[in-house]
């Protein structure tokens, strides 16, 4: 029996809260306990007086997810999402921070820019939104963007996202001066050379439906060619949406040899393959694409060893009227806040360490977010996921302002049972 | 069957059906009046947001030889410049009492799209470099007239084979028929993955010509040479054009066969494309009852006239 009560005094300030029944998932194991949350910090592990009262009927309790790789389309395209309405969707995803991708209109290519994107994510307030900046202006490959700027407003991972920096001069004047920051260079790998005009894995199915394919080698070798910039720079590297098993076995080489490199992958790259795009849908339409079932269970395996280190969702929403047009007219992308955490436990069935690990910590350390991604211990602060491994159910319907998932009608295991923001409740799914 | 959208929904008994019944139409063509009330009635729209000629014509034809009505769409006189999606177009002409819908897309999978969202049935008369799945039809039509069955022959399939829905189509409805198909073409003008096309490859095109019943030429689309794909498009016709020499080295009772429309001089000789061993002509004559067959079983669900 889970439920919430409300009781004790008028709520003057942010209410306490307890949370009754909770495995509090930590690097040593999983606790059986009560938790105490007030202000915005973990109280104690063990019960006391709160204002809220939360039974949640032994579901996992740890940090709060960080996504990497979200697209809230604000500015420019707020009829696809704003930043409220992905921070709701975040929030219900269990998410307590998202890193925000700089491919608005304007793009995030200078301070000012990126500080309107956190201060509309506080004026929201229901988790950290944090601008990534856009390495070159306007990303449009062919200068440096203001990255002293983006740096001091708070910017601490630079990308082009959606589009490959390809002058690899230019990208190693960015690593050059980024790796003296600290900051991280990362990379939407796709050579536009050998992805030119495709709109879908180059393979038996693109052959066959006579769609011009992306080859696998596309990504496969910017990260080859990066990653030879990295050991000249040593800046900091991560990889956005790996999709390639071969891809994810050149991250795995560099890690070996010591680089500051780092890798996430999209759960919808951990459940589908290219077949599905004989379906013509364009949910299952996006870069990089759906790649066949051997790089799944690769990118399953790296991501469970931790050649990959977290999960990232791509979110990236598309009004539907957009998609009623042929699949290769169809914008790319699809969303993801609200499904990332069943879909990984669906696919990976982790130890809930591990789980929390690439949804929480990884992402959280990549990204530099202080607050974030830390294992719950007293004093350390309320930005919490309730997580019960348990339940199966089927997306439907979802609190971002577009629909267009892949996982509609795929059955998942798992569910965001409340997710606890700077202590307060930014979402709750309770019986 | 609903809508006829791609070749593979046909087994080797539906195909040998539309066939049976293009030849039934094929007679009532030849009649003083050519013409039978079997549609009478019906509404059929042409949607053709890619441009094309022969293939809207002949659809036409077929219909109006069937007495059903014809609606004719056509980009430049519709709102799609407007910015239509092309959910809310098929919609705006379902709503005027269409039975049948035949879409042609330069995008994969648009007929696809409007058959999800439409309660009329839905032909596919060319999607991009996926499907034309009555071209095939005619084609086998046109081979089965010509020499009895397709079993046991041996077609060769010439020319840009990774853009073209043609031979996507062609090569699994010969195959199913019996014949075995050869893809001739240069490596950048074949699809990355053949594995599952059901033919084999030859890269020398004079190597295979004595072995051949049919050659079918495709057209090449000229801005590919001189491009990513092609160094010249001379290059090109030397090594895989059908020229009188190329021609001459064909068993003497081999056929050719172009789907049209013809570069003529780059893939085919003139005097070739008109020559007495030339399909081409036959060709559009047996895609009118071949339609008429489709039109037929897909709005009357019967197979028989």
């Amino acid at each position: 029996m889970t439920g919430t009560t409300v009781t004790g005094s008028p709520i003057t300030s942010t209410p306490t809260i307890a949370l009754h029944n909770a495995l509090i998932v930590t690097p040593d194991g999983v606790v059986e306990s009560d938790l105490l949350v007030a202000g915005d910090r973990i109280e104690r592990l063990g019960t006391g007086d709160a204002d809220v009262h939360v039974d949640i009927g032994g579901a996992w309790v740890g940090p709060g997810f960080v996504d990497l790789h979200s697209h809230l389309r604000e500015p420019g395209f707020e009829w696809k999402e704003d930043i409220t309405s992905g921070s709701r969707a975040g929030a219900a995803g269990g998410y307590t921070a998202l890193v925000a991708m700089p491919n608005t209109a304007p793009a995030i290519d200078a301070g000012h820019r990126a500080r309107f994107v956190i201060d509309r994510g506080r004026e929201a307030g229901f988790l950290e939104v944090v601008p990534a900046g856009a390495i070159t202006m306007g990303r449009r490959g062919e200068a440096l963007a203001h990255l002293d700027e983006l740096w001091a407003a708070g910017v601490r991972i630079f990308t082009d996202d959606g589009d490959t920096l390809a002058d690899s001069g230019l990208l190693r004047s960015a690593m050059e001066y980024l790796a003296e920051r600290g900051g991280v260079v990362a990379q939407h790998a796709e050579d536009p050379g050998l992805a030119r005009g495709g709109h879908m894995h180059e393979g038996t199915v693109s052959s066959r439906l006579g769609i011009t394919g992306l080859p696998a080698l596309a990504e496969e070798t910017v990260i080859a060619r990066d990653l030879s910039l990295v050991t000249l720079t040593g800046v900091r590297y991560h990889t956005q949406h790996i999709s390639t098993a071969a891809g994810a076995a050149l991250i795995k080489e560099a890690k070996d040899q010591g680089l500051p490199v780092t890798a996430e992958v999209t759960p919808h790259h951990l459940h589908f393959d290219h077949t599905r795009v004989e379906t013509m849908d364009p949910d299952f339409k996006m870069y990089p694409p759906l790649r066949t079932a051997g790089d799944v269970e690769g990118m399953r395996v790296a991501l469970h060893e931790g050649v990959i280190d977290a999960v990232a969702t791509d979110h990236a929403p598309h009004a539907a009227y957009e998609s009623e047009v042929p699949f290769e007219e169809a914008p790319r992308g699809v969303i993801g806040l609200e499904t990332a955490a069943a879909a990984v436990l669906t696919a990976l069935d982790p130890e809930p360490v591990m789980f929390f690990t690439m949804m929480s910590v990884a992402p959280a350390r990549i990204a530099s977010l202080g607050g974030q991604g830390q294992w719950i211990a007293e004093g350390s602060p309320a930005n919490l996921t309730v997580f019960d491994p348990d339940p199966t159910w089927t997306p439907e319907h979802f609190a971002s302002k577009s629909q267009n998932s892949p996982f509609r009608g795929v059955k998942l295991r798992g569910k965001v049972r409340a997710t606890i923001f700077r202590g307060r409740l930014t979402h709750q799914d309770l019986e | 069957m609903k809508h006829l959208l791609a070749i593979d929904q046909l087994d080797r008994p539906a195909i040998e059906e539309i066939l049976d019944l293009a030849d039934h139409f094929t007679e009532v063509l030849s009649r003083d009046i050519p013409k039978v009330p079997a549609l009478r009635g019906a509404t059929i729209a042409t949607l053709f947001f890619e441009g094309s000629t022969r293939t809207r014509l002949s659809f036409e034809k077929a219909a109006k030889a069937l007495s059903a009505d014809v609606l004719n769409f056509t980009p430049s006189t519709s709102s799609l410049s407007k910015g239509e999606s092309l959910k809310d177009t098929a919609l705006t002409v379902q709503a005027m009492g269409t039975d049948l819908m035949v879409v042609r897309h330069a995008m994969v999978g648009a007929p696809h799209r409007v058959a999800s969202w439409v309660d009329c049935s839905v032909i596919n008369a060319g999607d991009g470099a996926h499907q034309h799945p009555t071209q095939a039809l005619l084609d086998a039509l046109t081979l089965r007239r010509h020499w009895g069955k397709l079993d046991g022959l041996r077609i060769a399939i010439v020319g840009d084979i990774r853009h073209s829905r043609v031979a996507r189509s062609n090569i699994a409805a010969f195959t199913t028929l019996g014949a075995t198909v050869t893809l001739v073409a240069p490596p950048t003008l074949l699809p990355e993955d053949v594995t599952d096309f059901g033919g084999t490859i030859a890269s020398d095109f004079d190597e295979i010509l004595p072995d051949l019943d049919v050659i079918y030429m495709l057209r090449i689309q000229l801005e590919r040479g001189s491009g990513p794909v092609l160094p010249s498009l001379p290059e090109y016709v030397a090594r895989f054009g059908l020229n009188r020499s190329r021609f001459e080295r064909l068993p003497p009772e081999a056929v050719v066969m172009h789907p049209g429309p013809m570069n003529r001089g780059i893939e085919i000789d003139p005097a070739v494309a008109d020559g007495a061993r030339s399909l081409i002509t036959a060709q559009v004559s047996n895609g009118v009852a071949t339609r008429m067959a489709v039109l037929f079983r897909l709005l009357t669900g019967k197979a028989q006239p």
